[in-house]
């Protein structure tokens, strides 16, 4: 199975279900990393992405309380907090020049109301006009939708209207409803979150896409997931990247043993194989830590996110990677992989390339096709 | 070749504590955040009721080793140590893996004695096997920029050499992401490997990377913030289960690479896990700080596919779990 599934890979070839399940149960994460690597070579030329961004959290006040989320809040609880509008915009005021993207997520609020974001946006896209605006998780805005009483449709036109650029991928946790029932029951179906993010893409909001591992799902489940998302991508072409994230199982009620690192490259290099319509896979630092990020490099990942001055989601849960990163360090981590370091903006536009290798690798074929704008052009 | 040398898939653990017995040390190595001056505030030499504490805990939950390492403490004498390791045996059935090679050469030299007789001394007082410490590159173009005041090459083989032939067992580190140049690695595997062809002493060999925080060196290595990166610590374990083919075990160190890393070593040629390590302040100076604990080892070797088992200091199995 395995000759086949190489063979197939080197032609450039769909992987089938049962194939991306082969590679999950396969011992030799050698060849797995080999072929991933082909095929990341393959689109991004020996590039690596990394980006100046910065997360802020707007709230951790939330009415879901989702078993395996270790920053959530009830009101009045030790540690509870809620940012203004005015303290958002103080917090980018302090940001570094060459901020390109503004990462921002945060739990259902109980009481701020729908036009409370928008104005959040208005004024965060009037004072940064070039910072891309990567807001609100599916959840969140199937919330909107709910205390706007507005249909899907209509929120994100109104998201999208003040200054929403982008949307995470956060809360695709895993699809599959038996675990996903088990999981977070708390939250939105997989059958919702897909729409959201397909309603989005058919409105022009670009945005990526999660999964949740390493917890009680089984390998299928994951393949599941990844199929499930590679469809939705052939009919809209509007995911920018996937990005696979490592259970941490501390302060969450959900125990149980942690993904291993070899579990972590595995999972990353099949999914580059198996999401053959992804133009990206990210290696998230902050949860892999700054090493096993490096050799991701070489599994298959072909964007390590960014400089994050602040990530309260993974350090609640206990993530022992520091806080954020120079851009310097993220230079160096991507060299040592032997790729060359590009930093790009929100959108994946390239803005400084470091390094010879690339002149040298530009002739090697034309720009990938945008398949986003080549989808909607056909609708 | 990991599997060829150790076929069931079984990795190693040993239950063990790291006593630092002082911090105290003249050598002043640009890469070491732990160090203090004689006078320093910080300055330590730890007590014998702390020790035998540290010892007793260790005990506890179920260690067989201390591994017990200082610094180069300009006010202490051979009786020390000799004292130190009579009152820690009389006490305990536990195996003392201690003094790296340059606290052996310069206890001797203040002894006045050479490094043979030293070494008689320390065993017949006590200590059982010796860790590999204090190897950093074996080049001494190498050792001039990182520790210019340290033994050189030839002295570090020596004690080893020494300590083989007295029938005492030891491990080999190595410290690399520096200055050092693919060369310099290959001069250090090599002379590894040639003494382990005279004498058969070593047991282990331990490469691990260059922590830069907190250290002179870190403030000049200023290209490489992080220090040596993951794909070129996994280079590094594969490089040298293939060159160091008369070593019958290479440790995998989580906790200068995490336990994900070391994980992911498993795969590269490293077929131990190192200690459970109850205490390790040298490299928690240097800011790091992966927190394991005896079970979160065993889970860790067993979410990475392999079969755990707890091992003495000489690598013999004491128990699979
Ligand atoms: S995971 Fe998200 S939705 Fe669930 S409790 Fe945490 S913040 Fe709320
Ligand atoms: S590495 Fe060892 S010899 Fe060098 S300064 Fe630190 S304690 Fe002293």
């Amino acid at each position: 199975m395995l000759g086949r599934i190489e063979q197939k890979v080197l032609r450039g070839g769909r992987l089938t279900p049962e194939e991306a399940l082969a590679l999950f149960e396969t011992d030799d994460i050698h060849l797995l990393g080999r072929l991933a690597d082909t095929a990341a070579e393959r689109r991004s030329r020996g590039r690596a992405y990394f980006v100046q961004n910065r997360h802020i959290n707007h709230t951790n006040l939330c009415l879901n309380r989702c078993r395996f989320c270790a920053f959530s809040r009830s009101k009045g609880e030790r540690g509870a907090f809620e940012l203004s509008t005015e303290e958002v915009l103080e917090r980018l005021e302090g940001s570094p020049e060459g901020l390109s993207e503004l990462h921002m997520v945060g739990g259902l609020h109980p009481e701020w109301p729908f036009e409370h974001y928008l104005e959040l946006l208005r004024a965060v896209k009037e004072r940064f006009p070039r910072l891309g605006i990567k807001a609100f998780t599916a959840v969140e805005v199937d919330h909107f939708s709910r205390i706007s009483g507005l249909s899907l449709r209509e929120t994100l036109a109104r998201l999208k209207e003040s200054g929403l650029d982008l949307m995470p991928g956060g809360g695709a946790e895993i699809f599959s409803e038996g675990v996903r029932k088990r999981l977070c029951p708390e939250k939105i179906t997989a059958e919702r979150w897909l729409e959201v993010h397909r309603t989005a893409h058919e409105l022009g909001i670009r945005t990526n896409a999660t999964m949740l591992y390493g917890h009680i799902e089984s390998y299928a489940d994951r393949v599941d997931h990844m199929i499930r998302l590679r469809r939705l991508q052939d009919d809209t072409g509007g995911f920018q990247a996937f990005i696979p994230l490592s259970y941490h199982p501390f302060n969450t009620e959900i125990r149980g043993g942690r993904p291993s690192g070899i579990d972590d490259l595995r999972t990353i290099a099949v999914s580059r194989l198996v999401l053959d319509n992804f133009d990206h896979i990210k290696a998230y630092w902050v949860m892999l830590g700054e090493k096993l990020t490096q050799v991701a490099l070489l599994f298959g990942a072909d964007d390590i996110d960014g400089t994050v001055v602040e990530e309260k989601i993974t350090h609640a849960a206990g993530a022992l990677t520091s806080e954020g990163l120079t851009r310097e360090a993220l230079i160096g981590l991507i060299r040592g992989a032997g790729k060359v370091p590009v930093e790009r903006d929100a959108f994946y536009r390239e803005l400084n390339l470091y390094g010879d290798r690339y002149e040298d690798r530009q002739g090697d074929g034309a720009e990938a096709p945008d398949r986003f704008r080549t989808a909607r052009a056909r609708q | 070749m990991r599997k060829r040398l150790h076929p069931e898939g079984v990795v190693t653990f040993v239950v063990d504590r790291n006593i630092n017995y002082t911090n105290v040390c003249i050598n002043r190595c640009r890469f070491c955040a732990y160090y203090r001056g004689p006078d320093s505030p910080e300055a330590f030499v730890l007590g014998r009721d702390e020790l035998f504490r540290k010892i007793e805990e260790t005990l506890e939950e179920g260690g067989t080793q201390i591994l017990l390492q200082g610094g180069l403490h300009p006010g202490l004498d051979l009786s020390f140590y000799l004292e130190m390791l009579r009152s820690i045996k009389e006490r305990f059935d536990i195996n003392i893996h201690g003094f790296s090679p340059p606290e052996i050469h310069y206890i001797a030299g203040r002894a006045n004695l050479t490094v043979g007789e030293t070494l008689q001394s320390l065993r017949d007082a006590g200590l059982d096997s010796i860790p590999g410490g204090g190897a950093e590159i074996l080049s001494d173009r190498v050792r001039q920029v990182l520790s210019p005041r340290k033994i050189r090459s030839a002295e570090w083989l020596e004690v080893m050499e020494e300590a083989h032939r007295l029938g005492m067992r030891t491990t080999a580190t190595m410290m690399f992401g520096s200055v050092e140049g693919p060369e310099d690695i290959v001069e250090h595997l090599d002379a590894l490997r040639g003494l382990q062809d005279r004498t058969g002493g070593f047991t282990a060999f331990i490469p691990w990377s260059f922590q830069p925080k907190n250290t002179e060196l870190g403030e000049t290595v200023q290209d490489r913030p992080l220090g040596a990166g993951g794909a070129e610590y996994l280079r590094i374990v594969a490089v040298s289960r293939l060159y160091l083919d008369n070593f019958p075990n290479i440790q995998a160190s989580w906790v200068t690479q995490g336990i994900k890393m070391a994980q992911v070593a498993l795969r590269f040629g490293a077929n131990d896990f190192g200690s459970t390590m109850i205490e390790e302040n040298v490299v928690r100076a240097a800011g790091v700080s992966y927190r394991a604990s005896r079970r979160g080892i065993v889970d860790a070797i067993r979410s990475a596919g392999f079969k755990p088992a707890q091992r003495d200091t000489h690598y013999n199995i004491i128990r699979r779990l």
